[in-house]
């Protein structure tokens, strides 16, 4: 009696696993490639379902249970969204505006992680790991199997940093009206700061240069030419790239150097070396006391 | 001479089915767009903090999110057939296009059909960024400062795209990418009007940002103009 029972599991089991191979498939056809890694989206989903799923929700839509949205009655435990991959728009790209991003793209984002989000650096798991869990997240998405990647643009070598070049950054930062949503010290708190919104319809900061040396997508010169040059895609900020020439748009990577006032970078060196950017940069340091007297 | 007659007689043919090939034959359907019920009142739009667009409006304009006209009528309701004709094989030589004038949108609604250029006009002193909110095309976002050139870009799937400015949270648009070149935005006094359409049944229908849409079917046959209205439920909400 208790051996056809057995029997009949194991026949049902094997039926289910069966049934379940057309959905596996799809899933372990996507890969991804970089370097000279290769990724493998079965190889990706067992490390999604266990490091990347209680934001990012079961099905990839950024609705996990950590996530709540403005106005539900509990608070949030995250600030911002977590990425809903199945839309298939991405932040952080090397790629056009509307484009998708390259995998290199993505497995920088998931080795970086986002600064000021609750989204870490996953830096501890294997290049093998990080490339698998790229082929994975590209199945949520139809976009990734009618299409292809955007081809990245071309960022030219980085001229040599000048007072002149920072000053006329900041002309373009005037000009290109960043500061109403970046705020003239680049603080984040422009005139339509507070009005801003994701395209989930979720407010959303504009960027603080103040608060340190790490921007949403990186921490090098080039990756900040990238972000105002392919724009930051499902936020308001737009891209660049029809508007600014490649020089030009040096000189504002320069200019936005200065604005991070704790950063002790090359830029903010040079600038502070000059009268005007030495006046500019003291007013806007923070001053006051521990005691909190004085504060500016 | 019967065999030059015959000659002329080929050539009469031709070129009268030509003629009744060029010329659009069809019937029309036209119509009426009207709302019934109280729609909400449009809120005033507060400029001052951009001052070169406060200054072309010397009354304060208000959103546009439905705008009315006298008798009940509903302006910029998208009414297109939906169903009954072919897609275009391919879009449109002309673009459509839109222009951001006084920090508005000018149309309000702009239809235009799959891969057809759209041209994109600041003709602000002051920066826009143009962001369409796309679900199933690509969504976008570029920055337009005053002085730069118009730009084109195009969608390639049907869909309603909800577009906005963020730097001035007031400004907001409508994309609609339709199948085919089958349609036409009620104007002021709520009317419309659909031209050469061959004798056949077709689904119209009418699609408003607020208040949703409606179908209707209708059948054409010779060349008859058919009159059809929708009627919108107004939401106060």
């Amino acid at each position: 009696m208790r051996k056809t029972n057995m029997k009949s599991m194991r026949l049902f089991f094997a039926a289910v696993m069966v049934l379940s191979v057309p959905a596996l498939v799809s899933a372990q056809q996507m890969e991804s490639h970089i370097g000279k890694h290769t990724g493998h989206a079965d190889a990706g989903k067992q490390l999604y379902y266990r490091y990347c799923w209680g934001c990012h929700g079961f099905r990839g839509d950024g609705n996990g249970e950590n996530w709540l949205p403005t106005g539900s009655f509990l608070e949030p435990y995250l600030n911002i969204q977590p990425r809903n991959f199945a839309a298939g728009t991405f932040k952080c790209r090397s790629t056009p505006t509307g484009t998708l991003p390259t995998d290199q793209d993505l497995n920088n984002s998931i080795t970086r992680g986002f600064v000021m989000s609750a989204m870490p650096s996953w830096i501890t798991l294997t290049d093998q790991n990080r490339a698998d869990l790229v082929a994975f997240i590209k199945t949520f998405s139809p976009r990734w199997k009618s299409e292809k990647a955007g081809e990245p643009i071309s960022v030219p070598a980085e001229p040599k940093l000048t007072a002149d070049s920072i000053k006329h950054g900041q002309e373009l930062f005037q000009k290109l009206e960043c500061w109403k949503c970046h705020g003239p010290e680049g603080r984040g708190d422009g005139p339509s700061a507070s009005t801003l919104t994701d395209s989930n319809d979720q407010p959303i900061r504009p960027y603080n240069f103040a608060v340190g040396s790490r921007f949403k997508c990186g921490v090098s010169n080039q990756d900040l030419y990238k972000i105002f040059m392919t724009g930051v895609d499902g936020t308001p900020m737009p891209s660049f790239a029809d508007v600014v020439k490649p020089d030009e748009a040096w000189d504002l990577v320069h200019f936005l150097r200065t604005l991070q006032v704790t950063h002790k970078s090359p830029e903010l060196t040079l600038w502070e070396s000059t009268k005007e950017g030495a006046e500019q940069v003291a007013s806007r340091r923070v001053g006051g006391t521990p005691t909190g007297s004085g504060i500016r | 001479m019967p065999r030059n007659l015959g000659y002329a007689a080929v050539l009469g043919v031709l070129a009268a089915s030509a003629i009744a090939f060029a010329l659009p034959s069809g019937g029309n359907v036209s119509g009426k767009v009207t709302y019934e019920g109280t729609p909400a009142r449009q809120k005033p739009i507060d400029m001052s903090k951009e001052p070169s667009c406060a200054a072309q409006h010397p009354t304060p304009i208000t959103t546009e999110t439905v705008v009315t006209g006298p008798g009940n009528a509903l302006e910029n309701v998208v009414v297109y057939i939906s169903a009954g004709v072919p897609d275009d094989s391919k879009p449109p030589a002309q673009p459509v296009s839109i222009t951001q004038k006084g920090c508005q949108y000018v149309p309000h609604v702009v239809p235009m059909v799959v891969n057809q250029e759209l041209k994109v006009i600041n003709a602000d002193q002051t920066s826009h960024n143009i962001h369409p909110l796309a679900k199933v095309n690509h969504e976008w976002n570029k920055s337009q400062p005053p002085g730069t050139p118009p730009f084109t870009e195009k969608f390639e799937k049907p869909e309603f795209i909800p577009v906005k400015c963020n730097i001035h949270p007031w400004m907001h648009s409508s994309f609609a990418v339709l199948k085919n070149s089958h349609y036409a935005v009620s104007s002021g006094d709520g009317g419309f009007t659909l031209p050469n359409l061959p004798p056949g049944k077709y689904t119209v229908t009418a699609w408003h940002e607020a208040y949703g849409e409606q179908t209707q079917d209708v059948t054409i046959s010779g060349s008859e103009t058919k009159t059809i209205t929708f009627v919108f439920k107004a939401k106060p909400y």
